[in-house]
């Protein structure tokens, strides 16, 4: 509901007593995203993970820019040495001699890219999916949602590697199949959403006012549904993030030299006794972004529908 | 709150990252390195250990890699396997301990002046596990098995050189048009296409083992499950759980049980090098299969002891694509990218296990061959990366108009530090932009194969037998593995030549030729030969570092612990 | 009335395999076949004659039309065929061998995770916005947060070659070598239900009955374990299902790192193997496995939760 909406919809006339109660008065409602606002700044875990994203980020653009080494540089006279402030390398080398501070960070773009455009793909079949199958209901619905459970018993991780296998290792292709394989959740709660709005006042009036089918899904389905999407994006992203490093794990994922903290993490897992350091720094920046976002999503979910427990 | 929270984890990997820096001995509390001396080994005279020394439990437990696809001899392809088809079966020749060759089945032979005809005498009471007789007639059998088209073998081609393999292979003969020949109970005779030196090595191979022929058509393709094989070699099948263990008994029918030591011997598959040293370390495994490449300078500061690199009969590469720009008719080009890759560098800083830096196809340790060694092998990185500089833009090629090249590589932790070398390498000396292509195997086999769009590629070639030869076939004009499109008149011929000649000098001579030939073309950038390293329980003994890398358990025995008397 | 309705559901869900297994299976016979490579294709290339008898001997000459068919009629009868890969066994062996010992270590692991995730969800609920709850999600947050395959080695390095309390992989059925996958397995699974739980935990304390339990003056465990237990578990269950599969997925790394031999490194191996057939047969048992459970999760919610409604109307 607009914050500005007038309730009134009588023209007052100045002899009917009554009249006067029914002046028009703005309503300044307190908007539902202000509240929802208001009680995420209230969460403290929330709040603090926020800052803690925004100055990663920051870092992973930017940092690589200011840095004294490329991210595929051998450093020959270096490979596989500790961090030492010398040899200019904070946070030590790998077994070429890269920059493992240079790589982390160009890790870090590729790793929240994954995580962003995969869940953005996912979010873009699935709202749509299921905004259009809650809508419609009846047989549609049933069939649709008959269609979800089917590939929701397939399993999803053999399907990505398959994919993968398939079609080989673009780093698109990572988006699109992590993204397609993930959209099933996010159709089912957009369908149990839209069948719950459907019902309520707002959209019978529209009906009633002739609105066509496709208006009503744009402007009074899919807006109400943000609120339960932007809480399923934030908490799918870092799933998505780990998928990846799953992938990586397999030897399927995004390709030298570009590389991903999951790519990291598990090269550095190998050495963790003999090269520790390739392991815990990117170890720690994945730990701690999938924590951020752990946490700003939970503190969206508290703040938009404390009503919601997914 | 949860500040605290994140604080703690921060604080706590910041401790751990701190203690990273600087030497690391073992911070996290020291390895279980309770190592035990094992006693001094005494050998009586005819060279059998002193049964005093030995361990009172026999048992050997292998880490072994991958799990065999199959044990049928004839279809096992892979290294895992042939370790433990070497222990289950023996050919007519069998291998020492060192790696040479050795009377096996066969008591002696014989061979024909023109180098063709071989004579096998077989020894007299030779039983298979169950008792049976071991005959010639076993041993024709499964030659005609192997080379039978219906059983689909994909090492029959090693056992080419026999006359009318190949026609038989291709279904044109019926299988009795072989070259082989019963001449009595205990006596056959093999002809050959030509004279093949290393045709004697090739019958110690898993291709040429013998298979008995009851147990063949009593279980049909069930026959090489543990109870049910026969095998006439030092060990039997006791036991195969897919993925868990492989368990070799002592046969005690073998015609040397007397001197096999060793009562088990338990084959342990390892798919993560990482987890596989762990096991060593945790005492579950005495012999490891390999050891994770990053780890060499821990290890040798760790387990020096166990740590055992042995030099390999294989050789590590690149190739071109000659068929496809930018190589074809190319080779200045082709010479300046193989100048200006630095090998000290890749096998000082990362294989670092010993791997000896190559400038030829054909890898060193060969009896009686001189590898290839070009000019350019003798001059310093420095001159090397000049002279390429000028060849490079000899080509045409500089930094305003660099070359853009794909280094193509199948998935794997030590092909992916290579190439990325070899990348930074061109860039850094010559201006060149790489990008990786990194394939899952077989992806990558296919795109080789059809050289359609490969530039420049891995390959890692293993011998299958002793001989130059193994190596330089696969630039022959149309061989299956010629991925590189390589075709030379000179070359070819002078195979030929090989093939025909019988005189052991003179054919070395032929293949130095021809590999100078191949060399001088450009074909290949080589980096480096083999090696093998892996962790091996100072307690066991008997086994020898050996070029091919055969080790056969029936060698084998442990030793008794000098402290605590108990062997571990 | 509810006991009808119970039934009619099973028998619909039930009736619902079918379709749901032959998609699975077609798309799983394609894709695979879609790779590009074959299980014959090796680093020593086979001369064109063997190829050519190999490929007779396990159908690959057909049309692929003809192969799916075949593949068909053969699943019916249970027979998953040859493996391509593994040459001296059938698929439904490898299956017999390998899937009781995911099921064992998958099954341990919900169990832990069940009953570890409900009760630190529940402790964190009770004590909501203290220290307590903070730092026992937090740590549960753990399980999310970091990759398997860095959790795996790290345990295996203290716990068994540091400490030698454990052995550091392989398999025999014995309780300590499952001790450590059960739990690596379990973590992100201990997170989720913890998180789960918590929430709903929350939402059911501040309903009205639970006031009302408490206003009659029942102890507060007594409330919680008869009144507050059933309805907040119920997401829960419903979790059952994905976690499953997540199970059956971070199995892929468990078992290669730990070195057990269960189906998702079958299903791996396989797929970078082109063993076609041993794929398929992982793939659809899996599929088989995760609609059953899903179905016994349905009616197990079904049955905890007297508010259902079978009946689907828009």
């Amino acid at each position: 509901m607009n914050s500005n909406d007038k309730i009134s919809t009588v023209d007052p006339s100045p002899d009917d007593p009554f009249a006067a109660a029914f002046v028009e008065e703005d309503v300044r409602g307190r908007s539902l995203w202000l509240d929802a606002w208001h009680r995420l700044l209230k969460n403290r875990a929330a709040v603090v993970s926020g800052v803690i994203m925004i100055i990663m980020l920051l870092l992973v653009l930017f940092g690589p820019l200011l840095l004294p080494w490329e991210g595929d540089f051998t450093d020959w006279d270096n490979t596989s040495s500790p961090p030492s402030l010398e040899t200019r390398h904070w946070f030590g080398t790998d077994a070429v001699g890269r920059d493992i501070l240079v790589r982390t960070l160009e890790g870090g773009r590729i790793s929240l890219l994954v995580g962003l455009v995969a869940t953005l793909v996912s979010l873009a079949i699935g709202v749509s999916y299921g905004a259009v199958a809650g809508y419609y209901g009846g047989m549609t619905d049933r069939v649709m949602m008959r269609i979800v459970d089917i590939i929701y018993a397939l399993p999803f991780m053999f399907f990505v590697i398959l994919l993968m296998v398939v079609f080989g290792r673009h780093i698109v292709l990572i988006f699109v199949a992590i993204g397609a394989v993930n959209w099933l959740d996010m159709a089912r709660i957009v369908r149990g959403q839209t069948l719950s709005l459907k019902n309520t006042e707002f959209v019978e009036a529209a009906r009633a006012c002739g609105v066509d089918h496709h208006a009503i899904i744009r402007r009074h389905i899919i807006p109400n549904l943000l609120g339960v999407v932007i809480v399923y994006v934030t908490l799918t992203i870092p799933q998505v993030i780990l998928v990846e490093s799953f992938l990586s794990f397999l030897g399927l994922g995004v390709q030298e030299p570009m590389s991903s903290w999951g790519a990291l993490v598990n090269d550095g897992a190998q050495d963790m006794e003999s090269a520790p350091w390739t392991l815990v720094f990117p170890a720690v920046f994945l730990t701690v972004a999938l924590y951020c976002f752990n946490y700003i999503g939970d503190g969206m979910r508290d703040a938009l529908d404390p009503k919601d427990r997914l | 709150m949860t500040l605290s929270v994140l604080t703690r984890l921060f604080l706590a990997c910041s401790l751990l990252g701190l203690t990273a820096c600087g030497e690391r001995d073992g911070d996290f509390g020291s390895p279980r390195e309770q190592r035990s001396t094992p006693v001094e080994l005494v050998l009586l005279e005819d060279g059998q250990p002193d049964p005093s020394v030995l361990a009172e439990e026999q048992v050997v437990y292998r880490g072994n890699g991958e799990e065999p696809e199959t044990l049928d001899p004839h279809l096992a392809q892979g290294v895992p396997s042939s370790h433990i088809l070497r222990d289950l079966f023996e050919g007519l020749t069998t291998e020492s301990a060192g790696g040479d060759l050795m009377p096996g089945a066969a008591l002696r032979w014989n061979i024909s002046r023109d180098a063709r005809t071989y004579t096998f005498y077989l020894r007299r009471d030779l039983v298979w596990s169950n008792g049976d007789p071991l005959t010639a007639a076993d041993f024709i059998y499964s030659l005609q098995r192997v080379l039978n088209p219906e059983t689909a073998s994909s090492t029959s081609r090693s056992l080419l050189p026999i006359q009318n393999a190949r026609e038989v292979l291709a279904g044109e003969l019926p299988v009795e048009e072989l070259g082989i020949s019963l001449l009595d109970e205990f006596t056959m005779q093999i002809t050959l296409t030509g004279p093949t030196p290393y045709f004697l090595g090739l019958l110690a191979s898993p291709v040429a083992f013998p298979v008995n022929r009851k147990n063949l058509e009593e279980f049909g393709d069930q026959f090489s499950k543990p109870d049910k094989l026969i095998s006439n070699g030092a060990f039997v099948l006791k036991d195969w759980t897919p993925r868990v263990s492989i368990e070799l008994q002592k046969n005690p029918k073998y015609r040397e049980a007397g001197l096999v030591l060793i009562e088990r011997v338990i084959y342990v598959p390892t798919e993560d090098r990482s987890t596989e040293v762990k096991q060593f370390r945790a005492h579950e495994l005495d012999w490891t299969y390999e050891v994770p490449n990053n780890q060499f300078k821990w290890l040798q500061r760790h387990y020096s002891y166990e740590l055992v690199i042995s030099p390999w009969m294989g050789s590590y590469f690149f190739g071109f694509n000659l068929t496809q720009e930018p190589f074809i008719d190319n080779p200045s080009l082709r010479m300046a990218l193989s100048l200006a890759v630095d090998r000290q560098i890749i096998t000082d800083k990362v294989t670092q296990f010993g791997e000896q830096p190559s400038f030829a196809l054909v890898p060193p340790g060969i009896d009686g061959y001189v590898p290839f060694s070009p000019e350019f092998a003798d001059w310093t990185q420095e001159e090397r990366e000049h002279e390429a500089r000028r060849l490079y833009e000899q080509a045409g090629y500089s930094d305003d108009k660099p070359l853009r090249v794909e280094i193509r590589y199948n998935t794997g932790d030590n092909h992916k530090k290579i190439a990325l070398a070899i990348a930074s390498m061109w860039k850094q000396t010559l201006g060149v932009y790489v990008t990786l292509v990194n394939e899952e195997f077989r992806v990558f086999l296919q795109n080789r194969k059809q050289k359609v769009i490969t530039q420049v590629f891995r390959v890692g070639w293993i011998s299958d037998y002793n001989d130059p030869y193994s190596f330089l076939e696969l630039f022959r004009t149309g061989n299956g593995q010629n991925d590189y499109g390589y075709s030379d008149s000179t070359f070819d011929a002078l195979l030929d030549e090989v093939g025909t000649e019988r005189v052991r000098a003179r054919r070395e001579r032929l293949m130095f030729e021809a590999e100078r030939v191949l060399m001088s073309d450009y074909v290949i950038i080589p980096i480096y030969s083999y090696v093998t390293k892996r962790l091996v329980n100072p307690h066991l003994r008997g086994w020898r570092n050996n070029v091919m890398d055969h080790h056969p358990t029936r060698n084998m025995f442990k030793l008794n612990s000098k402290d605590t008397g108990e062997q571990l | 009335m509810r006991q009808e309705g119970i039934l009619r559901h099973a028998a619909v869900r039930l009736l619902g395999l079918i379709p749901t297994l032959l998609v699975l299976i077609t798309i799983a016979f394609f894709l695979i076949r879609m790779a590009p490579g074959g299980p014959f294709d090796g680093e020593k290339i086979l001369p064109p004659e063997i190829r050519a008898n190999l490929d007779a001997n396990y159908h690959l000459d057909e049309p692929l039309l003809q192969q799916y068919f075949r593949y068909l009629g053969q699943i019916i009868s249970g027979d998953f065929g040859p493996s391509f890969q593994y040459k001296d066994w059938t698929v439904n062996e490898l299956i017999a061998r390998g899937f009781p010992v995911s099921a064992t270590i998958g099954g341990l692991a919900m169990l832990l995770a069940f009953f570890l995730g409900t009760l630190i969800g529940t402790i964190a609920a009770l004590r909501q916005n203290s220290a307590v709850d903070y730092s026992m999600m937090g740590v549960a947050m753990l399980g999310i947060s970091i990759p398997n395959f860095v959790v795996a080695p790290l345990l295996i390095l203290v716990v068994a070659v540091y400490a030698g309390w454990l052995p550091a992989g392989g398999w025999d059925w014995s309780w300590q070598r499952m001790v450590l996958p059960v739990v690596t397995l379990a973590l992100p699974v201990i997170a989720y239900i913890a998180r789960l739980t918590r929430g709903s935990m929350i939402e059911v304390l501040h309903s009205n009955y639970i006031r009302t339990a408490r206003a009659k003056g029942l102890p507060e465990w007594l409330v919680i374990r008869r009144h507050a237990l059933r309805p907040a578990i119920l997401p829960v269950i419903s979790y059952m299902g994905p976690a499953t599969a997540a199970l059956i997925t971070g199995s892929v790394v468990i078992e290669r790192i730990y070195s057990i031999p269960g189906l998702g490194s079958y299903f791996v191996q396989g797929a970078l193997n082109r063993d076609y057939t041993l794929v398929m047969g992982v793939v659809v048992f899996y599929g088989i496995v995760i609609v059953v459970l899903n179905f016994i999760v349905d009616l197990l919610y079904a049955w905890l939760n007297p508010r259902i409604r079978y009946d689907q109307a828009p």
